[in-house]
């Protein structure tokens, strides 16, 4: 029993990366018209955000202090972050150590100016065009932005860890008599995708500004008729999805070190998930995402990979043709989207 | 027996009746038109009878063979070939390219790998195409791609391609819709000589009732889904039902 | 002849007198020269410019013709790099058996995913094949790797070892890649003045391969085939509603642009006795894509412009480094030679990526048709006003 509510955790987490990938892919799909190839780039500009953050919170100056030596018998230099001399040592390592939390904060403008200059530089201009033409210059586009990650962050990953405070191991379900140790980070990335999921669902079902994107979503020219300045909306939108995107970045640091092919990784398992979930539908993007990132974590237990090895790297990809097999339409694929 | 047997059809969407109880006889080598106002379900009844949609409950029989079931092509390769509202034509393919893709669609059916030979070698495709733009009027448009015809040459060169193919049953959906007086005019002589010409049943949906009476030999009105009456042109014209559901005074005259 | 028009038939023929006299063509400077690293007449590079151009026109018999945009098709490249080199562990170095079992296991590989993917059309089967490229990949980085089944030898590639079987390898044949005894890497040199030619007899066979290559390929855009899959393009529901079934169609061409990329992985095997998973890579399968439509996507030659000028660049751009730069921009003031070293820099060495990307983008926003569509534009423009005024009556197109 343990080991199973342990691997459901372990999904969860994966699982709830790509829920909200997913979540953004199908906003842009089905409000735009347009798949972003480029999507997974804008997960790994969130994690890169945090590394920026830590990078400039160690910004230091070096002092030496004669009192102490090094081994050569020179005065050891003493680096001070910058921030430690204007908050007072404590405080500023303090923020240091909450690097990765604060980074949303500053995470969120970036992305939402990044979301609105892709929307508004690039994607507006390929609306008329084919979806062939879309998908490769947002190809292209993932391309060039990971590149740019690469020359000035290196090609190897880079340790993003968490507050100390939230970096140790919690013992989950001692109420109802079980055991689990668990990593607690994990457990705030979990509730942390949870609140994003649902802070945006709330925000379509129950703004003025949700309401018309559910109707564009559903019929733009109609809405257009109505003379609701629709493009404006979806410009907006296509900012949020870039911040659930990149804020899922963020908080995936400490999980997985942040390197510049994460982007692509997790897009084409995103991909996979919102066909799984039903093109178009943003329940069957959560709830395929949840599923699959669940059945990994079983595929990934080492029973699974000693009786099948790597089984936990295809899974995915063979539920999915399965699903596609016998439900052409997605789990929760609504009639009439992309069908011929 | 008509050549097209609709009976008992009734197809739903939700909560909408979209069809209820349709039956419907077209006689072979008639040309029959179907009306009926906005929302009627003309074109359901029309997605009906090519494969598009697959009615809840009812049979459709073309000479003697249920259609239901079946894909389009499999279909159109029965004999039934389907004119669109908005010209369906291969717009980055030229003029005799069209032609010749109906062409090979009616002597080798729905799929034959040809991939070595020229196309341009088989003489009795080439011949056959050149032919019928001939007949159709458009052999000097030969070379253009369609995409940049007129509306009215457009639904010249679709009515050329489904009728290359030799089919039994022509579906026409609104072939005027859109047009000029002058184009529907000319569309209707094309049609009106079509007729005259070749053994084919025309089964025609269309608002423009100068058109229906022009051409058809009998008319079905549709009115939410149901036909309401079945008659002669003349007949339909004067039934006070059909003026009160659908015609309006004004038009009959 | 050989059943082409006459435009077609000069066409087959430039591209053979080309390809035949590549390793002059692409030497034109001397060896001694500051300009010889701009050469591209060795045979490691001829035989990537004329393999990726196969691949690139097998590409091109899906994408140009049917509009089917596949983000997989490396994923057959990839299987025929494996096939060649098993038949080199099993067979001996002989590389026909190789090849022809490349092209035959790809096109059984693009058999079965065709036959799920062509479920869809539009955005939906581009995920699709990227997502099952994917699963090759891991297929073929890890899973088929394990000590119990090894089919690729995971991250080291496969190759071949002493302890192989080799059956029909005799002592007499060499112990590369070989044709019949004559090794692919065979090359005769030739020095005329500062001037030195490499012949090599990998590259002139691969050139070969392709000259067939593009013959059927030209024949295949100009069959009856060939034509309904321009249809199938252009307008489906006419295609349907025309009585012609399009999924055959469309499943066919996939068939055949997977036997393409087979052929040249396996061709790839055949001068490099090395398959990798890396090969399976989506990065490898946008590579194909960007040269299709860089050289223009639905023509015929475009395709083979296109892997030619991407091969080069990649090339050219992966050697030039800092102190390459330094040496080009020495001339300028010291401050200002920073400047632009600072700005050229990340474009070039192991930034050739990004300028990868960015040319994709470019090409794609600014230039969809491709050079080719690109020089014709350029062509009109020189053909005068004359022409262009006489010719825009006849080119207006009605408003629709």
């Amino acid at each position: 029993m343990d080991a199973i509510i342990l691997q459901i955790l372990n999904g969860l987490d994966k699982g709830s990366a790509y829920a909200l990938i997913a979540l953004g892919l199908t906003l842009i799909f089905g409000t735009l018209g347009v798949v972003n190839f480029a999507h997974g780039a804008l997960f790994m500009i969130g994690a890169f955000c945090s590394v920026t953050l830590a990078k400039l919170l160690n910004l230091s100056f070096e002092t030496v202090d004669p009192t102490q030596k090094d081994f050569l018998g020179n005065p050891l230099k003493v680096k001070t972050p910058y921030i430690e001399s204007w908050f007072g040592p404590e405080v500023g390592a303090t923020i240091i150590d909450w690097s990765v939390p604060l980074a949303i904060l500053f995470a969120i403008p970036i992305m939402l100016v990044v979301g609105y200059v892709m929307e508004r530089g690039l994607i507006k201009h390929f609306y008329k065009r084919p979806h062939a033409d879309q998908i490769l210059v947002t190809f292209g586009l993932a391309i060039v932005l990971q590149e740019i990650i690469k020359f000035y962050f290196g090609a190897n990953p880079i340790q993003t860890p968490a507050p100390d405070a939230l970096s140790g191991v919690a013992s989950v379900g001692g109420a109802v008599g079980l055991n689990i140790a668990y990593p607690i980070w994990r457990l705030c990335y979990i509730a942390f995708s949870l609140l994003l999921i649902g802070g945006a669902f709330a925000f379509l079902q129950f703004t003025t500004f949700g309401m018309v994107v559910r109707a564009g979503m559903a019929d733009r020219e109609t809405v257009q008729l109505l003379g609701i300045d629709i493009d404006r909306r979806f410009t907006i939108m296509f900012g949020l999805a870039a911040a659930i995107a990149g804020l899922a970045g963020v908080m995936y640091g400490p999980i997985n070190a942040p390197n510049y092919h994460m982007g692509m990784d997790f897009l084409v398992l995103s991909f996979v998930v919102v066909v799984v979930g039903g093109m178009g539908s943003l329940p069957g993007a959560v709830l395929a995402g949840f599923l699959l990132g669940i059945l990994e974590a079983f595929a990934s237990t080492t029973w699974a990979t000693t009786t099948i090895p790597g089984i936990n790297q295809i899974i995915i990809y063979l539920v999915a043709i399965i699903v596609l097999l016998t439900r052409p339409r997605g789990l929760m694929g609504k009639k009439g989207v992309m069908e011929d | 027996m008509g050549i097209l047997e609709v009976k008992n059809v009734n197809k739903r969407f939700g909560g909408l009746q979209a069809l209820g109880d349709v039956n419907l006889s077209v006689a072979e080598n008639s040309c029959h038109a179907i009306i009926g106002p906005n929302g009627a379900g003309k074109s359901t009844l029309l997605n009906c009878l090519v494969g598009k949609l697959i009615p809840d409950t009812g049979s459709v029989m073309f000479d003697g063979q249920s259609v239901l079931g079946r894909k389009p092509y499999e279909i159109n390769q029965m004999g039934i070939s389907r004119v669109f509202q908005t010209p369906e034509i291969f717009g980055d393919l030229t003029v005799m390219e069209n032609m010749m893709i109906a062409c090979f669609a009616q002597r080798d059916g729905a799929f034959k790998m040809h991939a070595i030979g020229s196309m341009w070698k088989e003489k009795d495709i080439v011949e056959k195409a050149e032919h019928m733009l001939e007949s159709m009027n458009l052999a000097e448009k030969r070379d253009m791609h369609t995409a940049s015809m007129s509306r009215g040459d457009k639904r010249r060169m679709e009515i050329a391609m489904c009728l290359s193919q030799e089919p039994r049953l022509l579906l026409l959906d609104e072939p005027t819709a859109g047009m000029a007086r002058a184009d529907t005019n000319n569309t209707i002589d094309l049609l009106k000589k079509i007729k005259e010409e070749r053994d084919i049943t025309i089964a025609i949906i269309e608002h423009d009732m100068h058109v229906v009476f022009s051409l058809a030999e009998r008319i079905t009105v549709l009115a939410q889904g149901t036909p309401l009456v079945e008659d002669t042109p003349e007949k339909i014209k004067g039934h006070p039902k059909v003026r009160e559901a659908y015609l309006g005074e004004a038009q009959v005259a | 002849m050989f059943g082409l028009t006459k435009k077609d038939l000069s066409l087959l023929g430039i591209v053979a007198i080309l390809t035949m006299a590549a390793p002059f063509i692409l030497n034109p400077f001397p060896t001694e020269s500051a300009m010889a690293q701009f050469n591209a007449g060795y045979p490691d590079l001829m035989q990537k410019f004329v393999i990726f151009g196969i691949f690139a026109i097998g590409f091109n018999i899906l994408f140009g013709l049917t509009g089917y945009l596949s983000f997989g098709h490396a994923a057959f490249l990839g299987v025929g790099s494996y096939s060649c080199v098993w038949m080199f562990k099993l067979l001996g170095y002989n590389v026909l058996p190789g090849i022809a079992l490349s092209i035959v296991v790809s096109g059984l590989f693009a058999l079965l995913i065709g036959v799920i993917t062509l479920r869809r059309s539009g955005i939906y089967f581009s995920i699709l094949t990227l997502a099952f490229a994917q699963m090759s990949f891991a297929l073929a980085y890890s899973v088929l790797s394990n000590p119990k089944f090894n089919l690729t030898n995971g991250e080291t590639g496969l190759q071949v070892y002493a302890d192989d079987p080799q059956w029909f390898h005799s002592a007499n044949l060499p112990d590369l890649p070989h044709l019949f005894g004559l090794s692919m890497r065979a090359t005769h040199r030739m020095t005329l003045g500062g001037w030195e030619f490499q012949f090599n007899a990998g590259y002139y066979m691969c050139a070969i391969i392709m000259l067939v290559c593009f013959y059927l390929a030209i024949r295949i855009f100009r069959s009856p085939f060939g034509l309904m899959l321009r249809a199938v393009k252009s307008n489906q529901q006419r295609m349907n509603y025309t009585g012609l079934n399009s999924r055959p169609y469309t499943l066919a061409a996939f068939v055949i642009s997977g036997m393409y990329a087979g052929l040249a992985g396996g061709l790839l095997s055949a001068v490099d006795p090395l398959a990798g998973a890396e090969r399976m890579q989506w990065t490898a399968s946008g590579e194909v894509v960007l040269m299709t439509i860089l050289g223009g996507a639905g023509t015929l030659i475009g395709p083979v412009l296109g892997a030619g000028l991407i091969k080069y660049f990649e090339n050219i751009f992966s050697k030039i480094n800092e102190s390459v730069l330094h040496s080009w921009f020495g001339f300028l003031p010291d401050g200002l030679e920073d400047f632009v070293i600072t700005i050229v820099y990340p474009f070039v060495g192991k930034g050739w990526h990004l300028t990868l990307g960015l040319i994709f983008m470019l090409v794609v926003i600014f230039l969809p048709g491709g050079l080719i569509e690109g020089g014709q534009r350029i062509g009109r423009l020189f053909r005068g006003k004359k022409a262009s005024k006489a010719g825009k009556s006849a080119t207006t197109e009605p408003a629709e």
